[in-house]
């Protein structure tokens, strides 16, 4: 093996455990700090069924950025939408042809839409860069690494569609490479300079998840705003330390 | 008072360009040794200083916040500032500093927790920005955290659902423990302890307001109405904002109370010792002083024996009651179970109307056309009946059954998207008049529109802050005071009681 194989080998596995930790420990941080008050911001759902319905319109149509402002709405679902459909092309390299979805994941629609959707995803990313630097408010708000977010995760998605439309690689030796990680059986990566720079990036993202605003992802699904029943009355709702205060001043019996 | 102009009501209204610390002269009085001790919290020799050791004691109680309140740590994390929420905030909107803008707001404290909870913020704090805690940032913090009404209007287009008002009430809370206490909301709990209400009214001077209501009541309708105070034995213990005692035109909405638990033939009562629906502890924070506000309402429910709770007009009073009463106070296994446990006088009204047991004349509220402003905590943090969106649909249906002139404000301005007032939150004090006037803006812009566009008179509102801070601010914008009125005033108005105009006192027994 060469010794950048062996190079990309480690970081990948630095990266891929830096991620895992860092989102696992997030989320159980998320799950073990009680929320003492019922907080739903109303009109709320009063069954878990209208909870579910409540984060699918948030998740899949981004409901409540939709009412805030459409521009950052039309560009913010674009670049998730396309990063989805990448995500699905991509699985390609990751999964071996005797897998249960490979017919699914080899379906010419999936690989086309995940490879049209790189320009798609620049477009979304220039636009959000664009709001960050014109409109005024949102350029008070916003720090070095809210640009540069923008710029990895574009850069990303230029260097990936430079290898499907200018500067193809060798995929099969690619895909050698990843099967190897997760079999423990460690291939050469194609010495591509155009690869090498979009992997470089990924490991990259992969590694500050966990410590950046990338957290939303996880996060979203732990705001008490939107997650909780509007039930107030019916259930008696009451954290752990809430009900310690109780015990001991014996004053809620 | 600082001079100040009132912002001008434009034809349409538009997004401000921002400006730079428009309103970093803004700050409200910070409470003295006297009404911080009376609270439990520290203070410097000098007010204005801070305690010692203050720094470290700051980042103590952001550790604990952060473990003791999944909101605050999640909110801190989630943040991508995508400025969903930049336009959204009635004192951005009224006063164009960039530090109303609820992401900045929150940055405020956003920026501190990175420093010394992350690791990008410990190791990288300039690119992400970070900075360390000094005075200068409290200072800061001290004045924007008075600058947010926790009205919730940024948490509803957020699309993480992160609210501000959690940040503001854990921020508020953490100053007021390092010595930076609100003057205004510390020197009126103390009273809701000592006395029972935020008024400082005592058991006489009440008894004494709900005598002359009665006989206020009778005068002009021949008709014994009773206005009960500490009545062991009432089904009923009715909880309402002390504005309601005597503050135009809260006490028409008293009246209005009375006149439809007369009319449903049920007995009530008011309580001197939870002679207050309102309960600050929301605004500044703390849990603690939260539950023990809404303890008294327990004891008071219990030493009387009611059955049943239910609460006047008042939006913040509502938004604990509805969500956090049975959390802190509860479980009320003692009461009556086949009613709402608290219920809104909106909820026992309209169940009156429902039935047909309430006699209405519309035609006496023709001389006006109603429009309906949606008490931010109550369109965002309650409901007023069984289904989901009830919040807005309960007073408006009540409204148009005793109204025949009914128009809503502009669609962008109500419901969930409801501006505030400009009062809310623990902000209703003089020395914060300017952000008050300020914060107007959006709701002053949508009431004159309708004013201009569909004849509107009054605007009917069921929050006794909103009731006081619009008849203040009313005049600030070429509108009259009057202007504002309480929906259970237009339900008295119309409301025709048994034997009203008879010569004789029939209906006296009818009062039990």
């Amino acid at each position: 093996m060469t010794a950048l194989s062996i190079l990309y080998v480690i970081l990948f596995y630095v990266a891929m455990i830096t991620l895992v930790v860092g989102v696992v420990n997030k989320i159980l941080q998320y799950i073990r700090v009680p929320a003492p008050l019922k907080i739903a911001v109303t009109p709320a759902p009063i069954t878990k069924t209208g909870v579910v319905y409540r984060f699918f319109t948030e998740i899949v149509l981004f409901n409540s950025l939709f009412r805030a402002t459409k521009w950052t709405w039309i560009f913010g679902w674009m670049f998730h939408l396309s990063l989805l459909l990448a995500f699905f092309r991509h699985l390609r390299y990751a999964v071996s042809p005797d897998f249960i979805l490979w017919p699914l994941i080899n379906l010419e629609v999936v690989q086309s839409f995940g490879k049209y959707a790189g320009f798609a995803m620049v477009i979304g990313l220039l636009g959000l860069f664009g709001r960050r630097i014109f409109v005024d408010r949102v350029r008070y708000i916003s720090s070095p690494s809210d640009y540069l977010m923008l710029i990895l995760l574009a850069a990303i998605a230029g260097s990936g569609l430079m290898m499907s439309f200018v500067n193809h690689i060798d995929i099969v030796q690619l895909k050698a490479f990843i099967l190897g990680l997760f079999f423990f059986d460690w291939q050469n990566l194609p010495t591509d300079i155009t690869l090498l720079i979009h992997l470089t990036l990924v490991l990259t993202l992969m590694m500050v998840f966990p410590i950046s605003k990338l957290l939303h992802a996880p996060g979203l699904f732990f705001a008490p705003t939107r997650y909780q029943i509007d039930n107030p009355r019916e259930q008696r709702h009451l954290s752990p330390w809430g009900a310690e205060l109780e015990a001991k001043d014996g004053r809620n019996s | 008072m600082a001079d100040f102009d009132t912002p001008e009501i434009r034809e349409f209204p538009v997004i401000p360009t921002i400006m730079e610390g428009a309103m970093s002269h803004s700050s409200p009085f910070i409470a003295g040794e006297e009404f911080q001790s009376d609270m439990g919290f520290p203070s410097a020799e000098n007010v204005g200083d801070l305690i010692d050791g203050w720094k470290e004691k700051f980042l103590e109680l952001m550790q604990d916040k952060l473990s003791k309140y999944r909101s605050l740590q999640v909110f801190m994390d989630t943040c991508v500032k995508c400025g969903a929420c930049t336009d959204k905030c009635h004192y951005f909107l009224g006063t164009t500093d960039p530090k109303n803008m609820p992401v900045a707001r929150q940055d405020l404290l956003r920026k501190v927790y990175r420093r010394y909870f992350t690791f990008a913020g410990k190791y990288f704090p300039k690119l992400v920005g970070a900075i360390d805690l000094t005075e200068d940032v409290i200072k800061q913090m001290y004045d924007y955290y008075h600058q947010c009404s926790e009205c919730r209007r940024c948490a509803v287009f957020c699309p993480f659902g992160i609210d501000t008002a959690e940040v503001t009430m854990a921020a508020r809370d953490m100053l007021a423990q390092i010595g930076y206490g609100q003057k205004y909301s510390n020197q009126i709990i103390p009273k809701i302890y000592k006395i029972g209400n935020n008024l400082g009214l005592p058991q006489p001077a009440l008894a004494d307001t709900l005598e002359g209501l009665e006989e206020e009541v009778e005068d002009d309708f021949n008709v014994k109405v009773r206005y009960p105070l500490d009545e062991k034995g009432a089904d009923i213990l009715l909880v309402t904002p002390s504005a309601d005692f005597f503050a135009e035109p809260h006490v028409d909405g008293l009246i209005g109370y009375g006149k439809v638990f007369h009319e449903a033939g049920v007995s009530w009562t008011l309580s001197s010792k939870a002679s207050e629906a309102a309960n600050f502890g929301l605004f500044i924070g703390s849990y603690e002083h939260m539950r023990e506000i809404s303890l008294r309402i327990r004891e008071a429910a219990k030493e009387l024996g009611v059955k049943r709770i239910v609460f006047g007009e008042c939006g913040h009073a509502w938004r604990v009651a509805y969500n956090h009463l049975n959390t802190l106070a509860g479980p009320w296994d003692f009461l009556d179970q086949n009613y709402p446990i608290p219920q809104h006088i909106l909820e026992f009204t309209k169940d009156c109307l429902d039935r047909g047991i309430l006699n209405i004349d519309k035609t006496e509220n023709d001389h006006m056309t109603v429009t309906f402003h949606d008490s931010c905590n109550i369109a965002r943090a309650s409901r007023i009946g069984s289904e989901p969106g009830s919040q807005f649909t309960t007073p408006r249906e009540v409204i148009k059954a005793v109204c025949n002139n009914f128009e809503d404000m502009a669609p962008e301005t109500i419901h969930d998207a409801t501006f505030c007032c400009g009062g809310g939150g623990g902000l209703l004090t003089d020395d914060l008049m300017e952000l008050r006037v300020k914060g107007a803006l959006p709701r002053m812009t949508a009431l004159k529109h309708s004013i201009e566009d569909k004849g509107v008179t009054h605007m009917a509102a069921i929050c006794a802050i909103c009731k006081s801070q619009f008849t203040k601010v009313l005049p600030y914008y070429g509108m009259t005071m009057d202007q504002i009125v309480s929906v259970h005033q237009l339900v008295s108005n119309a409301l025709i009681l048994t034997g009203q105009g008879e010569e004789a006192d029939e209906s006296e027994d009818e009062a039990a």
